[in-house]
C-alpha cells in the first residue's frame, strides 16, 4: 500500500496518535474537544500543570491545590487497531489473543461474582430459617439454643475497627507527612523499607506478638484477661498503619513543589506550609487511604482473632472480651451445620457488603474529585 | 486585575490571600522565638516521635520474635527445619508445614501470574476506556478488599464442596490465587504502563503487529517491575491464614500431590500460639516465616533498585 493510500484512509488510528504526538500544542487544544475515552490515551507530556497552576481569579488556593492533587493519567498510547496491512491469518491471530486477554481480564470480575453469589447462596437462608430482621437485630447468640443475632459481633467489629482507627490514623498520617515533608532521602532510604516491610508481617505474626507481648500488658494495665477490644486496638493499629502511610505519602508526593515554595517564600514556617497547605491539597488521598486502611481493618481476621478474646457478647469496657464478625466466622465454621452454618456465612455476606461499600465510597470520592478538577480547569480557562 | 473584583467572586479566597495571611501571622510572631516558631518545634518532634513509633513497633515485633525464635531454630538445626513434628505437643521440626506452604503459595503463583499478566496487558495495552474497563478495574480492586476469611469461606464452599475438590493443596491454591490476582494484575499494569511509548512506536514503525509489540518489545522492559510485584503477591500469600484454614485442611501431612492435605506455617502458628502447648515451635515458626517474607522483600526491593539503576544510566 502506497504512501498516499495511507493517507487517504482517515480513519488509520495509528496515523492519528502518531501526528497529535509530534505536535503537543496541538494535541493539547485537541484533547479537550475529544471524549473522555480519548483524551487518556491521547495525553503527552504538554505538562498540563502549567496551565493550572497560573493563579486565575476566581479559583482559591484550595481549588488550585486539589486540582494538583489529581494525578496526571500515565499516558498511554492506542496503535492501530485495524490491522489492514498484514494478512488474514495475522489479523484473526491477533483478534483471538486480543479476547483471550479480554478472558482474563474478566476472570476477576467473574471471580468476585462468584464469591458474592455463593456467599449470598449459603446466607440466604437465613431470612426463612431465623429471619432477616431477626439475624440483623437480634444481640443473642448461642448455637446450644439455636439463637443467631448478629448484633454482638456487628458492634464488635465496628468496636475494634473505631478503636484502632483512632489510634492508628494519626500515627499513620504523621509517619507520612515526615517521609514526604520532613526525612531527607537518606532517612527515608531507611524508613520506607521499614514501613513497607511492616505491610508484609503476616496478620498471623502480628498475632503472634500480639499474644506472647501486648496480652500481658494490657493484663497488667487494666487488669482482666488482657484479651479484649484494648488489645485489639493496639494490634489492629500496627496493621492497618502501613496502608494508611504508604497511601497517604504517595497523596502527599503527587502535590507539585511550587505549592510548597509558593507557602515558603510567603514566609511560612514548615508546619505552616505543612498544615495550611500540603494536607488540604492531599486532604482527599489521606481519606482515601483511611478508608481503604478501615477496609483492612474490618476484614482482618487471625491477628483479631488471637487476642479479641472471642465472647459472643456487646461491648462492656475496654478490657471486657469480645468477638466480631471475622474471628466468629474463623472460629466457629469448623463444627457448623446447618442454620448455624447458615448465620455463619450471613456475617460473611455482611463483611463482603462493607468491604464493597467502602470500596464503592473511594471510587464515588475520586470521581467527585476529577469533577472538581474540571470545573477549576474550565474556571482557569475562562 | 480588575476581575478580581468579581462581586461574583469575593467571598472566595485566591491564593495570594491564602498566603498573605500566613505572612501576617508570621509578622506578628517574627520577634525571636515567636508562637510560629514554637509550633513548628512542636510540630516537628511530634512528627519525628510518630515516626519512631512506627519504626520503633517493626523493631520489636522483628526483635523480639527473632529473639526468641532464633535459639529455637538454631538449638534444633537442622531438625527444626528438616524433621517431623512429633507427639502430641507437636515438638521436632516443622518440615511438612513448610513444605506445604511452598507448594501451595507456588501453585497458586503457577495459576494467578499467567492470568494476571494477560489481563494487565489487556487493560493497558487492549482495553478502550469505558465501562467494561471500569467494571473490571472495580472488581479487582473489590477482590482485593474482600476480606481473607470470606475469600477462605468462599473456597469451601465452591471449591471445595460444589467442585468436589478435597481439602487440599489444590483448593488452597486456587483460593490463594484469587487473593493474588489483583495485586500481580495492579504491578503488571503499572509496569506496562510505565514502558515508554516511543520504544513501542519504533516497534510499529518496523512493522510489527500488536501481539508482536507486546510480548516482544513491551513484556520484556517491563518485566523486572513485574517479577517485583509477584514476589510481593508470593509473600503476602505466604503469610495467609484465613484462606488456607478452610481450604488446605489443619493436618499434619507432607504432601506429594495436589490433592493431598496439609497444614501450613502459618495455621501451624495459629494452632501452636493458641493451644498454648508448644510456644517454642510457635516462636520458630514465626522466626522462619518472618525470615522468608524478609527475603522476598528485599530481593523485590534489589530487583526494582537494579532495574532504576538500569534505567537511569
Amino acid at each position: 500500500m502506497s504512501n498516499e493510500e495511507l493517507n487517504q484512509n482517515p480513519q488509520n488510528p495509528l496515523d492519528s496518535t502518531v501526528d497529535s504526538a509530534v505536535d503537543p500544542a496541538r494535541d493539547a487544544n485537541a484533547t479537550e474537544s475529544m471524549p473522555e475515552a480519548g483524551k487518556e490515551s491521547l495525553r503527552t507530556d504538554a505538562n498540563p500543570e502549567k496551565k493550572t497552576l497560573t493563579r486565575t481569579p476566581g479559583v482559591t488556593m484550595k481549588e488550585l491545590a486539589d486540582t494538583a492533587a489529581q494525578r496526571e493519567p500515565v499516558p498511554v498510547v492506542r496503535p492501530a487497531t485495524k490491522l489492514q496491512l498484514v494478512s488474514r491469518r495475522t489479523q484473526i491471530k491477533e483478534a483471538s489473543l486480543a479476547s483471550l486477554f479480554f478472558i482474563c481480564a474478566f476472570l476477576a470480575v467473574l471471580g468476585v461474582s462468584l464469591i458474592f453469589a455463593f456467599v449470598a447462596w449459603r446466607a440466604f437462608p437465613i431470612v426463612h430459617e431465623i429471619g432477616l430482621w431477626n439475624f440483623l437485630t437480634g444481640t443473642k447468640w448461642s448455637v446450644a439454643e439455636g439463637v443467631f443475632g448478629a448484633v454482638p459481633f456487628i458492634m464488635g467489629s465496628l468496636v475494634v475497627v473505631g478503636g484502632s482507627l483512632i489510634m492508628g490514623v494519626p500515627l499513620a498520617v504523621l509517619t507520612a507527612v515526615f517521609m514526604s515533608e520532613v526525612a531527607s532521602p537518606r532517612a527515608n532510604a531507611i524508613i520506607r523499607p521499614a514501613v513497607e516491610l511492616l505491610a508484609g508481617v503476616p496478620s498471623v505474626v502480628v498475632g503472634f506478638f500480639g499474644v506472647v507481648v501486648v496480652v500481658p500488658l494490657v493484663s497488667q494495665l487494666v487488669g482482666g484477661a488482657g484479651f479484649g477490644p484494648l488489645t485489639a486496638w493496639i494490634v489492629l493499629s500496627i496493621m492497618i498503619m502501613p496502608t494508611i502511610t504508604t497511601l497517604s505519602e504517595d497523596a502527599l508526593n503527587s502535590i507539585p513543589m511550587g505549592i510548597r515554595e509558593a507557602s515558603y517564600a510567603m514566609g511560612a514556617t514548615k508546619w505552616q506550609t505543612i498544615w495550611k497547605v500540603v494536607i488540604p491539597a492531599a486532604r482527599v488521598g489521606i481519606i482515601d487511604a483511611t478508608i481503604l486502611g478501615m477496609g483492612r481493618a474490618i476484614g482482618e481476621t487471625m491477628a483479631v482473632l488471637m487476642v479479641v478474646g472471642n465472647a459472643p457478647q456487646l461491648f462492656a469496657g475496654i478490657s471486657a472480651p469480645i468477638s466480631t464478625m471475622t474471628s466468629q466466622i474463623v472460629l466457629e465454621m469448623g463444627y457448623s451445620s446447618g442454620t448455624h452454618r447458615t448465620a455463619l456465612f450471613g456475617l460473611a455476606a455482611i463483611l463482603f457488603l462493607i468491604s464493597m461499600s467502602l470500596v464503592l465510597t473511594v471510587r464515588l470520592l475520586s470521581r467527585e474529585q476529577h469533577k472538581k478538577r474540571k470545573k477549576v480547569k474550565k474556571g482557569a480557562e475562562a | 486585575m480588575s476581575q478580581n473584583l468579581n462581586p461574583q467572586n469575593e467571598d472566595r479566597k485566591t491564593g495570594m490571600q491564602v498566603l498573605r495571611e500566613l505572612q501576617k501571622e508570621h509578622k506578628e510572631s517574627d520577634s525571636g522565638l515567636g508562637k510560629a516558631h514554637v509550633s513548628n518545634r512542636i510540630a516537628m518532634g511530634v512528627l519525628w516521635g510518630a515516626t519512631g513509633i512506627t519504626i520503633g513497633l517493626l523493631a520489636v515485633i522483628l526483635i523480639y520474635v527473632s529473639y526468641h525464635g532464633v535459639g529455637v531454630v538454631l538449638q534444633n538445626f537442622p531438625e527444626f527445619i528438616v524433621g517431623w513434628p512429633q507427639g502430641v505437643n507437636a515438638e521436632g521440626g516443622i518440615a511438612p508445614t513448610i513444605v506445604a506452604t511452598l507448594y501451595s503459595t507456588g501453585l497458586a503463583m503457577a495459576i494467578a501470574t499467567p492470568i494476571a499478566v494477560l489481563a494487565a496487558v489487556y487493560l493497558a495495552e487492549y482495553a478502550k476506556q469505558g465501562r467494561i474497563v471500569k467494571t473490571i478495574r472495580f472488581a479487582a480492586d473489590s477482590l482485593a478488599s474482600v476480606p481473607s476469611i470470606v475469600m477462605g469461606l468462599f473456597g469451601l464452599a465452591f471449591f471445595v464442596e460444589t467442585m468436589n475438590i478435597p481439602l487440599s493443596m489444590l483448593a488452597a491454591s486456587l483460593g490463594l490465587s484469587l487473593l493474588m490476582l489483583p495485586i500481580i494484575m495492579r504491578a503488571t499494569e503499572e509496569a506496562i504502563r510505565a514502558v515508554p511509548r516511543y520504544i513501542r512506536w519504533g516497534s510499529y514503525g518496523m512493522g510489527a503487529t500488536k501481539w508482536q509489540t507486546v510480548s516482544r518489545v513491551v513484556l520484556p522492559t517491563a518485566t523486572p517491575r513485574i517479577i517485583t510485584g509477584l514476589i510481593l503477591a508470593l509473600a503476602r500469600a505466604i503469610g495467609e491464614t484465613a484462606v488456607v484454614f478452610y481450604t488446605m485442611g489443619i493436618a499434619i501431612n507432607m504432601p506429594i500431590i495436589p490433592t493431598d492435605s496439609g497444614r501450613s506455617m502459618s495455621v501451624h502458628l495459629y494452632l501452636m500460639a493458641v493451644e498454648g502447648i508448644n510456644l517454642p515451635s510457635a516462636y520458630g515458626t514465626a522466626f522462619l516465616l518472618l525470615l522468608i517474607i524478609l527475603i522476598l522483600n528485599l530481593s523485590a526491593r534489589w530487583i526494582s533498585k537494579r532495574y532504576s539503576r538500569i534505567d537511569n544510566s
